[in-house]
């Protein structure tokens, strides 16, 4: 069709999300002719920054970096390539109904009348966490320990890790993370915490983007997870949103000389004698190469765009029970002015602004998601990035919130009417916090799990391409024939969140598909 | 003053086990009962005219065979039939049945759902797989992860080959199996709501889960995982009902020697100098011992009888927080007569099993809301059963006992205590909702004894009520059961043990935690084993 039909690149690159940028970086810096195929008009995927009202940016899904890799960042130069912070080390108020606001940051924590034994347990807890997230660090930079058939490297990794766990934790803090690993945040912080707010603030930051409740058994985990796989917990807010980041991939890998197509869907993988070899677009254009490497989730990439049929029956079946339920949904604002909120200062607001007031109140949020419902009282992580960011728009401001439970299995689906009703639900949650905001309010829309899926290809609108539990980690993901980025095809990998080490802004996977092929040909 | 080799804190069926090992080693051993009968909660209580009610467990399945043989208790008495039999009723009018000819029930669950025929033989075979895998570890002693001890390495090294033997796809299977919800787990083998209704059940008997919770799965497996005349997974009755294999245990330690006292609370165990020399009991009375089993529970162990000195800062730190929150309830109900349930066609045998009234997926999570919020569940899950069907000597000719254990049922009521009201209306609620299937079944009932977790802590000694002498979730198992560095059978001092269900592998009339207590009070004594290995023959 087109005069590139012809060309041959080593790899082709389905989607042009920040894993797919990062891994097309990688190779191309090893000296690849590397192809990136992004079906939207734009690169990004989900880490994007789009428009509404009048020219008003603002990031679709996430909205703060805090997972960024750091290997990925350094190598890549993004610095360089113009990414910039607006905001660094972000802290976070907890809001309170009465106005009695709980205040978080590396000092420790504060206001919300609470005790002096619950601040330094609160100290003690989260260093806690920390020598966690240090000892498991390592594991996001690697590919996933393979157990069954070690290679030499796996067997460095698995001492290390072993090593990491008995000795640099000690016997003591060892057992306690054994303990403490496979548990529910709820019980934990009923354990150590009395103040209300506080618990409804850390069980929030448990359960942000999974489907789980803060009395899940697994919450602990996914707590842990956001540490382990970030900075230690620093929150960022990169310059121009998130659509800033993966433009600084996006300019690293072109410069390494990667070819980047934006408009281009890749309707299916060409399959010849059982290896992968090529793709064909929706508009029958084709392009070959020696690795077809997929950023879409396991799930669409197995059962939508190579097809099941090139798969034996039980890896399909693995594929296909990955869990990947969607339970966050964004509502973003578009402001005339900053609203006030009860006993906050203008300055304030450039804080990540929790509503959870308790943990109580998150787990029953949560109860409606089980049932297909939208959460009576939804839980919300408030960013106002504008405030910090005179990118985003020219007057007035912009609010961005993760709302949680949208589940995207709405029952009766996500009409326009559910859609705004819920968003009018968001709104007047808010309100109870900053009365005002109706008077400022210029537009608001809400984008659903169901809206995430649809535009950037996310199944069931789950932020993580599958979620976050101790049978879908490391080398049980995606699927235990497929963990380490080949899938069982031969030319096919995934270098995507559904990949190890999984979901946020982090740019592993990527990283780690790239390296992994790049040593291929050395094994 | 006599002095005994071993005195053992409780008469349950862990305790009595646990005697009956170290008498059969020729050792001296006092068994210490606070009510006038034995079995704790493995009982048979006479509490209406002549019936005889389980009051507290109902059913046995995960009764340790070679536990049943190694103690002889065919020749004390016990014997366990199966049951065949079993249904759901849908609230349409409709049931589910269970059937033990494998065609019959292939046609039933075809009636309801012919898409999950095949998927619930290859649930089966994998719940049989998890089964075979798992039952090995009963009769071991958890290792200590973070131990350099030759024997805790062995035993590492033996789990390792277990999971190494699995094969990755298997140990993606496994790790699944054990971490998600029952409900996630039915919903990759069956489409119809009745089908995993029908199953789910056992996933949340007796947890402070819901079927919606990650880990409910492996509490499934907790119900399955036993066999009855090596049939795996089948529950039975204990003729005479529960409390008989309290009898058969006791008849055993007593053959072998051993001294039994009821009605005797203890107060205290007694330490000097860091070392266990008897207990004290309720009266007053010191009795002199080298080493003291506690068959309580974690809580009761630690914060009751031991003394916080004694068992230190970490200890008393760990059995506080120790998850033991109670979430059953039970009914047990005298009948003048069998009631009909119009439902099932007539003269129908499922009867003779145990049945369940909640019929979808969504009422059992919501079973479970009321009781994270502190309430009694409106609409519950039932397990009822009568045995009198199978074993007519629990009851007068013709008449009939029915068991029926309720899901969710709080250890307190919004925040504040059981009252007698309460108590009534807990078991009222339950019996209408019986009756809403059963038009003569309020008409037939003599006598009702409701429990609800204040009874069953009050009289059996569970804290909280929680049958499970503490939850089962992956924090208070295996190596952190009761918790982490106490998960051999040893306490904090010196000569004191624990061999209840708070140690693993846990709650069940299942008898491997008093057995493993005993395997290692003898080690620690230096005298040849009497407890048995696991003999699974598959």
């Amino acid at each position: 069709m087109t005069d590139m039909s012809n060309t041959t690149y080593d790899s082709i690159i389905i989607g042009g999300g920040h894993n797919g940028l990062v891994c097309a970086a990688y190779l191309a810096k090893a000296g690849k002719r590397v192809l990136v195929l992004e079906a939207r008009g734009e690169i990004g995927g989900a880490a994007n920054t789009m428009t509404f009202c009048d020219g008003r940016k603002v990031s679709p899904c996430a909205h703060y970096l805090n997972q960024l890799n750091s290997t990925v960042r350094r190598d890549l130069n993004l610095t360089s390539h113009g990414l910039k912070m607006a905001g660094s080390d972000i802290s976070t108020i907890a809001l309170n109904p009465e106005g009695d606001h709980l205040f978080l940051n590396d000092q420790g924590a504060s206001g919300a009348g609470i005790s002096a034994n619950d601040a330094a347990n609160y100290g003690r807890f989260m260093k806690l966490m920390q020598q966690y997230s240090t000892m498991l660090g390592f594991l996001v930079d690697l590919p996933p320990i393979d157990i069954f058939n070690p290679d030499w490297d796996d067997k460095v990794a698995a001492l290390k890790l072993g090593w990491n766990v008995r000795f640099g934790l000690g016997a003591e803090k060892m057992s306690e993370f054994l303990r403490m690993v496979g548990m529910n945040i709820y019980d934990v912080l009923d354990d150590e915490f009395d103040n209300p707010t506080l618990k409804g603030a850390l069980a929030f930051d448990a359960v942000l983007g999974t489907h789980t409740g803060p009395r899940s058994p697994g919450s602990v985990l996914t707590f842990l997870y956001r540490m382990v796989a970030g900075t230690d917990g620093a929150v960022e807010l990169p310059e121009g949103g998130m659509g800033a980041v993966t433009s600084a991939m996006a300019k690293a890998a072109a410069g390494f000389g990667a070819t980047i197509k934006t408009g281009a869907r890749v309707a299916s993988v060409i399959v010849e004698n059982c290896v992968a070899t090529g793709v064909v677009l929706d508009n029958g254009a084709t392009y070959s190469a020696t690795h077809i490497i997929s950023n879409a989730d396991p799930k669409t990439t197995v059962m939508d765009i190579v097809g099941p049929r090139h798969f034996e029956a039980d890896f399909v079946k693995r594929v296909d029970n990955i869990r990947m339920r969607g339970n966050a949904a964004k509502l973003h604002i578009a402001l005339k002015s900053l609203p006030r909120f009860t006993n906050l200062s203008a300055e304030q607001l450039r804080s990540r602004l929790l509503i959870a007031p308790t943990h109580d109140d998150v787990e029953r949020a949560f109860n409606h998601a089980k049932y297909g419902e939208a959460s009576a009282n939804p839980m919300m992580e408030i960013s106002i990035p504008s405030i910090d960011d005179e990118t985003l728009c020219d007057e007035g401001h912009v609010l961005s919130a993760i709302v949680q439970y949208a589940p995207y299995t709405l029952k009766g689906g996500w009409t326009e009417a559910a859609k705004d009703n819920f968003r009018d639900a968001c709104i007047d949650r808010i309100a109870r916090y900053a009365p005002d905001i109706r008077d400022h309010i210029e537009a608001a829309e809400l984008v659903t799990p169901a809206d995430l899926e649809q535009r950037y290809g996310m199944r069931g609108g789950n932020w993580h391409h599958g979620e976050l539990t101790l049978d879908q980690m490391l080398m049980l993901r995606p699927a235990p024939e497929a963990s380490r980025y080949a899938l069982p095809l031969d030319g096919l990998y995934l270098c995507g969140a559904g990949a190890h080490p999984g979901g946020g802004v982090m740019g592993a996977a990527g990283k780690n598909a790239a390296k992994t092929i790049l040593s291929e040909g050395r094994s | 003053m006599k002095k005994y080799d071993v005195i053992v804190v409780g008469a349950g069926h862990n305790g009595l086990t646990n005697g009956a090992f170290l008498a059969k080693a020729g050792l001296d051993v006092l068994v210490i009962e606070k009510n006038d009968y034995i079995g704790g909660a493995t009982v048979s209580r006479n509490l209406h005219k002549d019936w005889k009610y389980s009051n507290c467990s109902y059913v046995c399945s995960l009764f340790r065979p070679e536990i049943y043989r190694d103690l002889n208790l065919a020749k004390h008495g016990l014997q366990v039939v199966t049951y065949n039999g079993g249904f759901t009723l849908t609230e349409g009018g409709d049931y589910l049945g269970s059937y033990n000819d494998h065609e019959r029930m292939r046609r039933e669950i075809y009636r309801h759902s012919p898409v999950d025929v095949d998927a619930y033989d290859r649930f089966g075979t994998e719940m049989a797989k998890w089964c075979r895998f798992i039952r090995p570890m009963l009769l071991r002693t958890p290792p200590d992860p973070t131990s350099f001890k030759f024997r805790d390495l062995d035993e590492l090294a033996f789990l390792a080959k277990k999971f190494g033997e699995l094969g990755s796809k298997d140990l993606h299977d496994f790790m699944r199996f054990f971490t998600i919800s029952v409900a996630d787990y039915l919903d990759q083998f069956f489409t119809s709501d009745l089908v995993k209704a029908h199953k789910a059940g056992s996933g949340i008997i007796g947890t402070g889960l819901g079927p919606m919770s990650p880990g409910s799965a492996y509490v499934m497996l907790h119900h399955y995982m036993g066999d009855v005349d090596g049939s795996m997974g089948a529950w039975g009755f204990a003729r005479g009902g529960m409390g008989s294999i309290a009898t058969a245990l006791c008849g055993a330690f007593q053959e072998y020697g051993g001294e039994l006292r009821t009605g005797s609370g203890v107060d205290k165990i007694l330490v000097t100098n860091g070392r266990v020399r008897g207990v004290v009991l309720e009266n007053g009375d010191e009795i002199q011992a080298d080493r003291v089993v506690s068959n309580l529970d974690a809580k009761r162990t630690f914060l009751q009888i031991l003394d916080p000195k004694d068992a230190g800062e970490k200890v008393v730190k760990a059995a506080k927080r120790f998850k033991i929150r109670g979430s059953s309830g039970k009914l047990n109900i005298a009948l003048n007569g069998v009631p009909e349930f119009p439902a099932l066609p007539k003269g129908s045998r499922l009867i003779h099993g145990d049945f369940h009234i909640v019929d979808n997926m969504e009422a059992y999570e919501r079973a479970y809301d009321d009781w994270k919020d502190g309430r009694f569940s409106k609409n519950p899950y039932i397990d009822a059963l009568i045995p009198t069907l199978t074993d007519p000597t629990m009851a007068p000719e013709g008449k009939h006992f029915m068991s029926v254990f309720v899901q969710y049922c709080p250890p307190s009521v919004n925040g504040r205590e059981w009252t007698d009201e309460l108590v009534k209306e807990f078991g009222d609620n339950v019996i209408d909702h019986i009756a809403k299937y059963s038009p003569n079944f309020k008409d037939l009932i003599e006598h009702v004894e409701v429990r609800t977790p204040r009874e069953i802590e009050n009289e059996a000694g569970l804290t909280q009520g929680n049958i499970f002498h503490g939850e089962l979730t992956l924090d208070q198992l295996m190596f952190n059961r009761p918790f982490p560095g106490y998960a051999q059978y040893r306490g904090p001092v010196n000569g004191m043990y624990m061999c209840g269900s708070s140690t693993h592998p846990g709650g069940g009339v299942m008898a491997a935690p008093g057995a493993n207590a005993a395997r290692e009070i003898l080690m620690d004594m230096k005298l040849s084993t009497t407890v048995p290995e696991d003999a699974s023959d598959d």
